[in-house]
């Protein structure tokens, strides 16, 4: 039988959709509606610290330091003593910033000056802000605070114990964390305020991963004083307890969604590592899909509600973004434990240097541009960004 | 009826008792965790179900709960003398991201239950759970609980008190061998024993 052209035709087209809808994976590289190129700045006039910081703080948002004809926005000034900046958009001239600093350090100068900087080109700056971390002693460790840069970082604790996960109480001055300073992990709410802190998980099995829900009344946490390992939601104070799940698979570090309505957590769904989800007043557990990536863990969920974070295992531990609904997942940079800025694109996580020693380190994800939080010394890891 | 259609109606119901018996396999690729009924019906006759009870005044327990007893909240060391020395030689061992306790470790579950059924009856013991490096460190802190407790549903099932064990997850925070080798790795991931006598 002679085939006719058309019908041939028709067959090719059938078999190349075929072909493609057989291979749909969909290798995108970066991650669509989160991929930018940084934006260029020219930064001169200032020196020592005050540079420093500057160029520290551009880069870990999203801008790249270039020569003036390359550059979008010129920021200029100097810093002796008191910082003065001027910042002007370089092609409709205008000026964004024309000031002088005074009070407090020139390293807060510093900050302020490229926030008004961001503020002016409608951006939320960063300068101002706070992370809480786990420094690691060798056998024990202790809960630091410190400005987001590794500024003026103190302790928070003394329990020459084992401590882990500090999570900060959202718009308070307060954190959640694990210490195992009477024997057993249990979680600690601590008021900085005051200095005091109370037990509000002091149950017998483990006490694990805090999570204070965006309006700070109620935390999250994985405990397993049932005889399983399990995901409860109480107030803050600990009390009003509800367990949320009951299998004998795992769970572990939940964090909410922004809305308080969700609690996202690493989980298991058909014996495979999952990112869940679950309503925070309880029912069933749904999977948020990573397509590509396996093995996810210590979600963090970004406050604008789009992003989730997390750490993925797959050889070495990978710093990963993914849709919140699920969806295609992104590698972004060798790294875990990642915690989002208040502006949904700063990320800190730690690193593993060459030495085994662990780095803090900041990551900007749509620009994957990264710097190292080189004012923290030691080893430290776990570090929660306040929000 | 005559004996033979009652022979042939008994055929088909031993046929049908062997069809309906064997409904209840187990699904393929279901690890049974001892101690843990399998994710369809629970087996009431299993002796690892005997003597389990759903607290009626706890809405949220799952029927296969065997709750933590609350005396181990805490201050452990305070309420306890550790002995850590007593069953350090029956040290459990771990795969890789498994809490499965394997053929050859149950010969030391089995001599810690021995050791518990007939130690005094004031004599509890802490099931310490751990961890390799190859985790993030939480999620290592939840598999150590759960390795913990994977012992303590075995040593349950071969007769201690629920109420006489308590765990404790390490994560890898106090790995016995910090080398880059697969044997630190398997070394690390472990339960320990630690017998508690009242102080």
């Amino acid at each position: 039988m002679k085939l006719k052209p058309s019908f041939i035709v028709f067959a090719a087209l059938l078999v190349a959709l075929m072909a493609s809808a057989a291979d749909k994976i969909v290798v995108t590289g970066v991650t669509d509606g989160l991929s930018e190129p940084p934006v260029p700045v020219s930064i001169s006039g200032f020196s020592g610290e005050a540079d420093e910081v500057i160029r520290f703080d551009l880069t870990v948002q999203g801008f790249t330091n270039v020569p003036p004809d390359a550059a979008q926005y010129l920021l200029s000034g100097s810093a002796n003593g008191n910082l003065t900046g001027r910042a002007q958009d370089k092609f409709n001239k205008s000026s964004l910033v024309n000031k002088s600093y005074t009070g407090a350090s020139l390293r807060r100068q510093a900050h302020a000056f490229v926030d008004d900087f961001l503020a002016a080109i409608g951006r939320k700056g960063i300068g101002g802000t706070k992370i809480a971390f786990k420094k690691d002693n060798g056998q024990t460790g202790e809960i630091y605070i410190s400005d987001f840069d590794g500024g003026g970082a103190q302790a928070i604790t003394t329990d020459n114990a084992i401590v882990a996960a500090p999570e900060w109480v959202p718009h308070k001055l307060a954190l959640f964390y694990t210490s195992y300073k009477r024997g057993n992990p249990d979680i600690y709410l601590h008021d900085l305020s005051t200095g005091e802190r109370k037990a509000v998980a002091p149950y017998p099995g483990s006490n694990m991963s805090p999570a204070p829900s965006p309006d700070g009344r109620k935390v999250a946490m994985i405990l397993s004083k049932s005889g399983s390992v399990d995901l409860y939601v109480a107030d803050a104070d600990g009390s009003d307890l509800k367990r949320l799940t009951t299998s004998k698979d795992d769970e572990s570090s939940p964090c909410w969604s922004p809305d308080g309505k969700w609690i996202c957590f690493a989980g298991k769904v058909s014996e495979r590592r999952s990112l869940c989800k679950v309503s925070a007043s309880g029912g069933a557990i749904q999977r948020i899909s990573t397509s590509g990536i396996s093995n996810p863990s210590e979600p963090d969920w970004s406050p604008d509600r789009k992003w989730i974070v997390f750490t993925s295992q797959m050889g070495g531990f990978d710093i990963c973004v993914v849709p919140a609904a699920g969806g295609t997942a992104t590698v972004l940079v060798s790294g875990e434990d990642p915690s989002w800025g208040p502006n949904s694109r700063t990320v800190v996580y730690a690193r593993r240097s060459q030495n085994g020693r662990r780095v803090l380190s900041l990551l900007d994800v749509p620009t994957k541009q990264t710097k190292d939080i080189s004012r923290i010394s030691g080893s430290n890891s776990q570090p929660s960004w306040a929000k | 009826m005559n004996a033979s259609k009652l022979t042939y109606l008994m055929a088909i119901a031993v046929a049908l008792t062997f069809v309906a018996g064997g409904c209840k396999k187990k699904p393929v690729g279901v690890t049974n965790l001892p101690g843990y009924a399998n994710k369809n019906v629970p087996d009431p006759n299993a002796a690892e179900n005997s003597g389990r009870l759903k607290p009626v005044e706890d809405p949220n327990a799952s029927p296969i709960d065997r709750p933590l007893n609350p005396d181990f909240g805490g201050n452990l060391e305070e309420k306890f003398n550790l002995d850590r020395a007593t069953l350090q030689a029956d040290t459990v061992h771990f795969d890789y991201d498994s809490v499965a306790i394997r053929g050859n470790e149950k010969p030391h579950v089995e001599a810690v239950a021995s050791y518990m059924k007939s130690a005094p009856a004031n004599v509890a013991v802490l099931v310490e759970g751990h961890c390799d490096e190859r985790g993030t460190e939480e999620y290592n802190r939840a598999l150590g609980e759960r390795r913990a407790l994977a012992i303590r549903e075995a040593l349950i099932a071969s007769g201690v008190d629920s109420q006489k064990i308590a765990t404790r997850s390490y994560g890898k925070d106090r790995k016995l061998d910090l080398g880059p080798s697969e044997a630190a790795h398997a070394r690390n991931r472990r339960g320990e024993f630690v017998v508690l006598t009242p102080k």
